[in-house]
Formats: C-alpha cells, sequence, structure tokens
C-alpha cells in the first residue's frame, strides 16, 4: 500500500483517493535563526492525516507540536524555515510552495482554528466582519453574504448568530469568542483543519462543550483535523492517531488507545503515568503509604482508610520546628473511626470560613453602580494537615475567597477564623504574625516572582521582612529550603528568567516555605505547567505537607488535580458553595449536577473504565 | 459611541474651567505691574492710574476679575491692546495663519510619519527600516532653531527654491517651508512609533489568524495592522496639533509669520496682561477642542474604548 500511495503523492494530478493521505508530514526538519546561531525546533517529524480522520499531537510546551502544524499552513514566524523534509498536502508537495498558492490553500483547502480566543480575534471589527472576510477571501461570498455569515456561526453554536455578528470581540466571553474563531475556521469548508490547542484557555466545562461540537462538525463535514495539545487524556479521547512529541522529535505515533495502554517510549510512558486527567487517586506520600497499610487491617471498612487513614498519620509526622503544629494533640496513635470522617473536630480546625460574603460594585453607565456578588455565604472548615480544595469554573468566585482567606482583600459579610482568632479585625503586629503563619502560591510562575530580585534574595526577603535569624542564619536557611524543594544551592545566584516554568514554581513554593507557615494557600499553583512538571510539584507539595505538617487551601478548576491532592472537596458555581464533600465521595458519588458536568469534562474520564 | 460623545463633552466643561482658572491665576501671580508697564516705567498721576486700574478691573478682587474674565471670553470681548486695537481683531488676524501652519505640519507629519513608519516596521532590520530609523535620530537630535535656520538659509536664500520669509498675508506657498521645518521633529517621532507599533502587531495572534483565513498579504496589512497600530499615533497627533494650534514661537520667530505664538511672545515681552489672558484663553480652548477629536478619533478606531 505505500508503495501505491508513492505513486499518487508525487502527481498532483491524481485522482482523489480515500487511502491516499491528506496530510503528510515526511522527515520535517525546522530551523530557527537566532541571535545564538540556529536553533534546530522539529527534526525528522512525521505523520500522515487521512481524509476525515483525526490525529492529535502531544506533547509538552516547546516540543514543537506546534511548530510542526504550523508549517502545514505557512505560519512560521518569520525568524523560522523548513530545513529538511516534504510536506504533502493532497498530493501536491507544498513545501517549497510560493506564497500565491499557500494563500490559495489556506482557508479553503486548510483552516485554523488558534489557541487563546482572546487574543485571536481582531478587537477593532466586528464578529461578522472577521467571518465575512473570511468568505470573501476565498471568493465564497456570494449576494447573501449576511446570511451565511450568520449560518457560519450559528453551525459553530453560536446563539443568536446574526445579532452577535454586529458585536465586537470585547463583548463575547471566552467560549463565544473560540465558537467564532472554530466558525471562521471552518467557514469555507476545508478539508483539513489544524486545531491548535482550541480550548486549553477555557473552563472544563466550556471546553468539552466545544470539543464535543468541534468534533460533530467536522464529522458531519468530512473534515480531517489535526489537533494539537498537552493533553494526553484529552487527546486519546479525540483523535483516532496520536502522534507524540518530544523536544522536535516524534519519539511514538500510532492508534490512541494502543498508546495509551501500551506506551513504548520512555517518555510516553511517563506522560501517560502522569496524566492527571488519567490519574485515579490521591497522591501519596511514601510514610503515608506505609502507614496506611498498617491501619488498613484495623479498619471494618477499607473504603474509608483511603481518607481516614492518612491524615492523623500525617499529624503524626509532623516536623517540630513548627511550634503550633505540634502542640496540637497528635492522634496518629488511633486509628481513625467513622464518627470522625469529617475530621473537623472543634480543636483542629486551622481555618474556618462563615457565610462569607463578597460584593463588588460594578460600574454601569451614567455612574450607576449594581452589586455584583462574587462570593454568596460560602462556608469552609479545613483541618489541620490536610488539603481542601476550592473548585469551580472562572468567575465562581473561588479565588475571591482564596483573597479574602489571605486578608489582602475584605469580605463584605461574614467571619474567616484563623486558628479561633478572627482574620477581619487583625491589625498592625497581629496581622504581621498572621501574614507570617498564611503564605500564598500563585499560579503564574513568570508574574509572581520580581524579575530583578536573584533567587537568594526572593527567598529571603520573607525572612527579612519579619527579622528572623542574622545574614548567615538566613542564607542557611534559603539553601536548606532550596534543598527542600529539589533545587540546587547555585540557583541562588541565578534570576528568575534563568529558570523554567517548573523551577519557578519550585521557587514560589520554597519562598511560601521560608516562614514555616501553618497554611499554605496555593491559587491555582500548578495550572500553568506542563503536565510532567505539574506531577512534580504536586508530589513536591504532597511531601512537603507529609514532612511539615502543612494544611493546604488548594484553589483550582481542575478536578483531575484535586483528585491528586486534595482531601475534601468544596465545589463552587456563581458564588456559592454547591457541594463539599470527601474527594473520593465527590468523585465516586457526585450529588449536584454542575459536579457531574465538571466530572465529566475532564478529558479522558471515559477512558478511565 | 453617542453616549461616549455626549459623555466626552461633558467632560470637556470641568477641564475648561480648571485650565482657565489655572492660567488666569498665574498671570495674576505673575511679578511685575500692568499698569506700570503700559506708562513704560515712567511715573504716573495717581488719578490717571486709579481711572486705567478700574478700566482694566485691575482694582476688583481676584475672583471677581476671573468671573469677568471668562464673561468677555465667552462673549468674545477681549478687550484692547495697549495701543488701542480690539484684542480680538488682533487674534482674529494672527489665528488663521497659525491655523492654516498647523494643518500643513500635521498634514505633513501624519503623511509621511505614517507611510515611512509603516514601511520601516514591516521591513523591520531591513536596509529601508535602519535608514529610516538613522534619519530620525538626526532630526530629534537637531535642535528646532538649527534646522529652521539651516532650511532656511539652504532651500531659501541659497537655492531660492521658496521666500526665506512669510509676508503679511501668509499665502499658502510661503508656508510651506516653516510647516516643513515645524512638522519635521514630529514627523521624526510619528515615524518611530508607527514603526513600532507595526512591528509589534506583526506578531499579534490576531494577525497569524487573520493570514491563516487565506488573506492577501495586502488585505492583512491595510486591514488588520494598520488600524490597530494607528491607535497610539493618533493619540500622538492629537497631541501635536493642540500644541501646533497654540503657536511655534521659534519657527514663527525665525520665519516672520504673523502668527499667534509671535502675537503672544510680543504680549508677554510688553507685559500686556488683557492680551496674554485673551490669547491664552482662546488656546486653552483649542486645545480642549483638539484634544476632544482626538479621543473621539480614538474611541472610532478602537471600539473597546467606547465603553470604558
Amino acid at each position: 500500500m505505500s508503495n501505491h500511495e508513492k505513486g499518487k503523492s508525487v502527481s498532483s494530478s491524481a485522482p482523489r483517493n480515500d487511502d491516499a493521505p491528506l496530510l503528510e508530514i515526511r522527515d520535517l526538519a525546522i530551523t530557527f535563526d537566532t541571535q545564538n546561531g540556529p536553533v534546530n525546533a522539529v527534526r525528522n517529524a512525521h505523520l500522515t492525516i487521512l481524509p476525515g480522520e483525526t490525529v492529535a499531537i502531544v506533547g509538552e510546551s516547546g516540543s514543537g507540536k506546534s511548530t510542526t502544524a504550523l508549517a502545514a499552513i505557512g505560519l512560521l514566524p518569520s525568524n523560522g524555515r523548513v530545513s529538511g523534509g516534504r510536506i504533502i498536502f493532497d498530493g501536491e508537495d507544498i513545501t517549497n510552495a510560493s506564497a500565491k498558492r499557500i494563500i490559495e490553500l489556506r482557508g479553503n483547502s486548510i483552516g485554523m482554528v488558534p489557541q487563546d480566543p482572546m487574543s485571536n480575534l481582531n478587537p477593532v471589527w466586528k464578529i461578522g466582519f472577521q467571518v465575512k472576510e473570511t468568505l470573501k477571501a476565498n471568493g465564497l461570498d456570494g449576494a447573501n453574504s449576511k446570511e451565511r455569515v450568520a449560518e457560519v456561526l450559528s453551525e459553530a453554536g453560536l446563539p443568536d448568530a446574526a445579532a452577535r455578528a454586529k458585536q465586537y470581540p470585547h463583548e463575547f466571553s471566552g467560549g463565544m469568542r473560540q465558537r467564532a474563531l472554530i466558525a471562521i475556521g471552518l467557514a469555507c469548508r476545508p478539508r483539513l483543519l489544524i486545531a491548535d490547542e482550541p480550548t486549553s484557555a477555557l473552563d472544563v466545562t466550556v471546553q468539552r462543550q466545544i470539543l464535543d461540537h468541534l468534533d460533530r462538525m467536522t464529522t458531519e463535514l468530512g473534515t480531517a483535523v489535526l489537533l494539537i495539545t498537552h493533553d494526553l487524556g484529552l487527546a486519546a479521547e479525540r483523535a483516532e492517531k496520536l502522534v507524540v512529541m518530544y523536544k522536535g522529535q516524534v519519539v511514538e505515533s500510532g492508534p490512541a488507545l494502543e498508546i495509551l495502554r501500551n506506551p513504548q517510549h520512555p517518555y510516553t510512558q511517563r506522560l501517560v503515568n502522569s496524566a492527571p486527567s488519567l490519574a485515579s487517586r490521591r497522591l501519596q506520600s511514601q510514610k503515608a503509604k506505609d502507614a496506611l497499610a498498617a491501619a488498613v487491617e484495623d479498619l471494618d471498612d477499607p473504603a474509608d482508610a483511603a481518607y481516614t487513614g492518612e491524615a492523623p498519620m500525617r499529624a503524626g509526622h509532623t516536623a517540630s520546628s513548627i511550634p503550633a503544629a505540634a502542640a496540637q494533640p497528635v492522634k496518629a496513635a488511633r486509628p481513625a473511626k467513622d464518627g470522625e470522617r469529617k475530621g473537623a473536630q472543634a480543636g483542629e480546625t486551622i481555618l474556618e470560613i462563615k457565610n462569607l460574603t463578597k460584593v463588588f460594585k460594578l460600574r454601569g453607565a451614567l455612574g450607576k453602580t449594581t452589586d455584583f456578588k462574587a462570593v454568596d455565604d460560602v462556608s469552609i472548615s479545613v483541618p489541620r494537615g490536610t488539603t481542601m480544595a476550592i473548585v469551580g469554573e472562572s468567575g465562581s468566585g473561588k479565588s475571591t475567597v482564596a483573597q479574602m482567606a489571605l486578608s489582602l482583600l475584605a469580605p463584605t459579610e461574614g467571619s474567616i477564623l484563623f486558628d479561633g482568632v478572627e482574620v477581619n479585625t487583625l491589625k498592625g503586629k497581629a496581622l504581621f504574625d498572621f501574614r507570617r503563619r498564611v503564605q500564598p502560591i500563585f499560579q503564574d510562575p513568570y508574574g509572581s516572582l520580581d524579575p530583578m530580585f536573584n533567587i537568594y534574595r526572593t527567598i529571603e526577603e520573607p525572612l527579612k521582612i519579619h527579622k528572623i535569624g542574622n545574614a548567615k542564619s538566613r542564607e542557611k536557611k534559603v539553601r536548606e529550603l532550596l534543598d527542600q524543594v529539589s533545587m540546587p544551592a547555585s540557583t541562588m545566584h541565578r534570576f528568575p528568567n534563568e529558570l523554567s516554568g517548573g523551577q519557578r514554581q519550585r521557587i514560589a513554593i520554597a519562598r511560601a516555605l521560608a516562614l514555616n507557615p501553618d497554611v499554605i494557600i496555593c491559587d491555582e499553583a500548578v495550572s500553568a505547567l506542563d503536565v510532567l512538571v505539574q506531577a512534580q510539584v504536586l508530589n513536591l507539595l504532597n511531601e512537603l505537607q507529609e514532612d511539615l505538617g502543612l494544611t493546604y487551601l488548594f484553589i483550582t478548576h481542575d478536578l483531575a488535580v484535586v483528585r491528586q491532592i486534595a482531601d475534601h472537596v468544596t465545589v463552587m458555581q456563581s458564588g456559592r458553595v454547591v457541594e463539599a464533600s470527601s474527594t473520593d465521595d465527590v468523585f465516586s458519588n457526585p450529588k449536584q449536577v454542575y459536579t457531574q458536568e465538571l466530572l465529566n469534562a475532564i478529558p479522558g474520564a471515559a477512558l478511565l473504565v | 459611541m453617542v453616549m461616549f460623545t455626549l459623555r466626552r463633552f461633558l467632560q470637556l466643561i470641568p477641564v475648561f474651567f480648571g485650565a482657565t482658572l489655572l492660567v488666569y491665576f498665574l498671570v495674576f501671580a505673575t511679578p511685575g505691574d500692568p499698569i506700570a508697564a503700559l506708562s513704560g516705567g515712567k511715573p504716573m498721576a495717581p488719578a490717571v492710574e486709579a481711572a486705567l486700574r478700574a478700566q482694566y478691573n485691575l482694582d476688583q478682587p481676584f475672583w471677581v476679575q476671573y468671573g469677568l474674565y471668562l464673561k468677555n471670553l465667552v462673549t468674545l470681548n477681549l478687550g484692547q491692546t495697549f495701543s488701542g486695537q480690539a484684542v480680538s481683531d488682533v487674534i482674529g488676524r494672527a489665528y488663521p495663519v497659525t491655523a492654516r501652519l498647523a494643518v500643513m505640519a500635521l498634514a505633513f507629519e501624519a503623511i509621511f510619519g505614517v507611510f515611512f513608519g509603516v514601511i520601516a516596521g514591516l521591513r523591520k532590520g531591513k536596509l529601508f527600516d535602519s535608514t529610516v530609523l538613522v534619519a530620525s535620530l538626526v532630526v530629534i537630535a537637531v535642535p528646532v532653531f538649527v534646522l529652521g535656520f539651516v532650511l532656511q538659509l539652504v532651500v531659501g536664500v541659497q537655492l531660492g527654491w521658496a521666500k526665506p520669509t512669510v509676508s503679511g498675508a501668509a499665502p499658502l506657498n510661503e508656508l510651506v517651508l516653516p510647516a516643513l521645518v515645524l512638522g519635521l521633529v514630529s514627523l521624526a517621532y510619528v515615524i518611530r512609533l508607527t514603526r513600532a507599533s507595526v512591528s509589534e502587531n506583526m506578531s499579534a495572534d490576531y494577525v497569524r489568524t487573520a493570514t491563516a483565513k487565506g488573506l492577501s498579504r495586502r488585505r492583512v496589512v491595510v486591514v488588520h495592522i494598520l488600524r490597530n497600530s494607528l491607535i497610539p499615533v493618533v493619540t500622538f497627533l492629537g497631541a501635536d496639533l493642540g500644541s501646533l494650534m497654540g503657536g511655534a514661537i521659534v519657527t514663527e520667530g525665525i520665519f516672520n509669520v504673523p502668527g499667534i505664538g509671535n502675537l503672544l511672545y510680543k504680549a508677554i515681552q510688553n507685559g500686556e496682561t488683557p492680551t496674554v489672558v485673551a490669547v491664552v484663553g482662546i488656546l486653552v480652548i483649542v486645545f480642549v477642542v483638539a484634544n476632544l477629536v482626538v479621543d473621539l478619533l480614538y474611541a472610532w478606531l478602537d471600539p473597546r474604548i467606547r465603553y470604558v
């Protein structure tokens, strides 16, 4: 068959054959000319897409997956060029096609749905205009182009399309913008659609709707899809074939399920093992695992052991460097009983949020303000030494809760008790001491480290502010902290821009640990990281919790992450708590429709069965 | 857009009062007695002095003077110069000259600035870009009076292409050279601003998406890059229009242009308070209106602004 194919592919006049590949990339090499000389971003990439087929390229950022796909449509950045290999589209070699030919192909033969809906629509033109010019550029604007624009938009699942077409991108939500981009990508009925992380900037539930819709549309239209994603679960669920890329090379390719079940290359194996969407249970430190094995024997109901056995064990291993934690009665000796399941005995709750409400005043037309309840009557209690996850989509109020718990934002109503003391009314010295005991880790490791501070100064700063130790002891402490987060001491003299995202997040963790806090509030602390790095950081957080008896309040939109790190989950929607329970309960028996939706939206969830 | 325009108009009111009050206060607080300046520093009979003070309302408290000033400004009853001409007549003669000069300079810098800036931005790092960058740097570095005198000497005297100075009626052809000098420095800024903006937008995601739609290169540049890139340029041009309309004292001085800059300069030298406050008052209005036009243009270019 391959001989047959080869014979076809060189001659563009050959009749279409369903067995002939639509897109074939052979030994592709892409080179970027940088100030430090040429960089080979992609080497020996190969992939084949048959008509109507969905193929996913999976890999972490920097693996060359987007670069490979963009090369197929002639959209490499200006310093990038194809330095080897061939790209064959529908039997025609387009590796070195003229600019004119590529423009002809774009839109009506190869369409694209880009990654970030926020930045991919031109902010100064109406949505309808941007769809219409696509039709026009490909000679598809007839007399009824207005109706056609509305049609294309509503096909992409945009409600009330005719009216929406008259609006500007900033009047659209992220999900609606992505629908508009899908409409643009498919407007001219291309035979191949390149979907570059089409939903990674969106909430999980929206993500699922959009992907389902994209699936339906491309199936109906018989469009082949080249899906680019970092999420193995998502790729396996959506694509028939997977191409795994690592450091610019294709390390493995084949049918999706086969790769998932039986990965050959070590990188793919690591990827499969750490894919958060496929992980089925909470991470456990080695100590907890051992202790658990012993505790399980004493229990009637082994199912509960996963949770109840674990928390007390951790309390037992609390590091003595934290006097407050060490002073807590250690209940490790006692095997857990059913009654203690909630773990919220009065003495043990370290952070208690009661009926918390936050109202923001929104500025409306002509100086009128409207009230917006970002957080509405939220109560959460976090037992010491455990992890409480707050889950919800963007806009659900979860980060607002975190900000109030950090006392960065004053609540409108309700109270936050930290170790029995009302946080709201803290002032001066007391507030200063509170800050020492509650530390944050934020989402963006690029934005949360001062680029002008070297790593030593970054980690030392909190110690200095709180006047702990002298220069010498602080240096020792910084070394210890770096060691704790598995970074070499030599990192001290480097600057944030010299570190990778995962390394920076480790530094942010070290900084949060510097003051021996009781509680660490992680606001989407791993969301910006690649899967493998994410897994490492989650493991690190888990080990630290075990060693130091830390309590985490973990804010995330990603239920797959929750599964790995949390003991309890609070699900928020539109500022309200819709469900709160132990992680196992939420996952095995979600009570609310919304929670079920969130669970179903985890890419690859269906593949677990 | 209608709401935005309306709101923007309402905002003019406090700006107008604030600016005129500040200007009037500064003139009021300036050392030196206008009456003494009127008499050329010679002693004056107390009765005459008192009469003059009453005539110019200088015996009234500050707030009353400011109120009268506003009233006169609105009714265009601007009083008289020391030589007895109506201030409104003097301004009426000088202002059209300055306006012509300013519009020519602005057109010059806008057209050539955007043109060169776009080409340089699209060809970043190439020969054209580097040449334009170096040339604009030279223009920015040389003070305007040097540019003015050099061009006056070379173009006006040695080559004889233009009249070295402007005659009383200030016809358009005589104003070309001063307008060129006046617009040259801003031209350099416009080029640099456009260039930076274009080259930044070239790598914007939506430009890549537009290319992926199958648009021609020309359309991508004109429709998607240009409009977005013009937003900061328009802001700059608008602010520049305001200052150009305020008269260019140096350039008008070099080329002997009978414009508002010259008028203001002489009035300040002679300590003619009524002329100074009247001219400055008019300039404030012009500046505020110019800014209004820019804001409206800005909102037209960038729909996101309309909803702020």
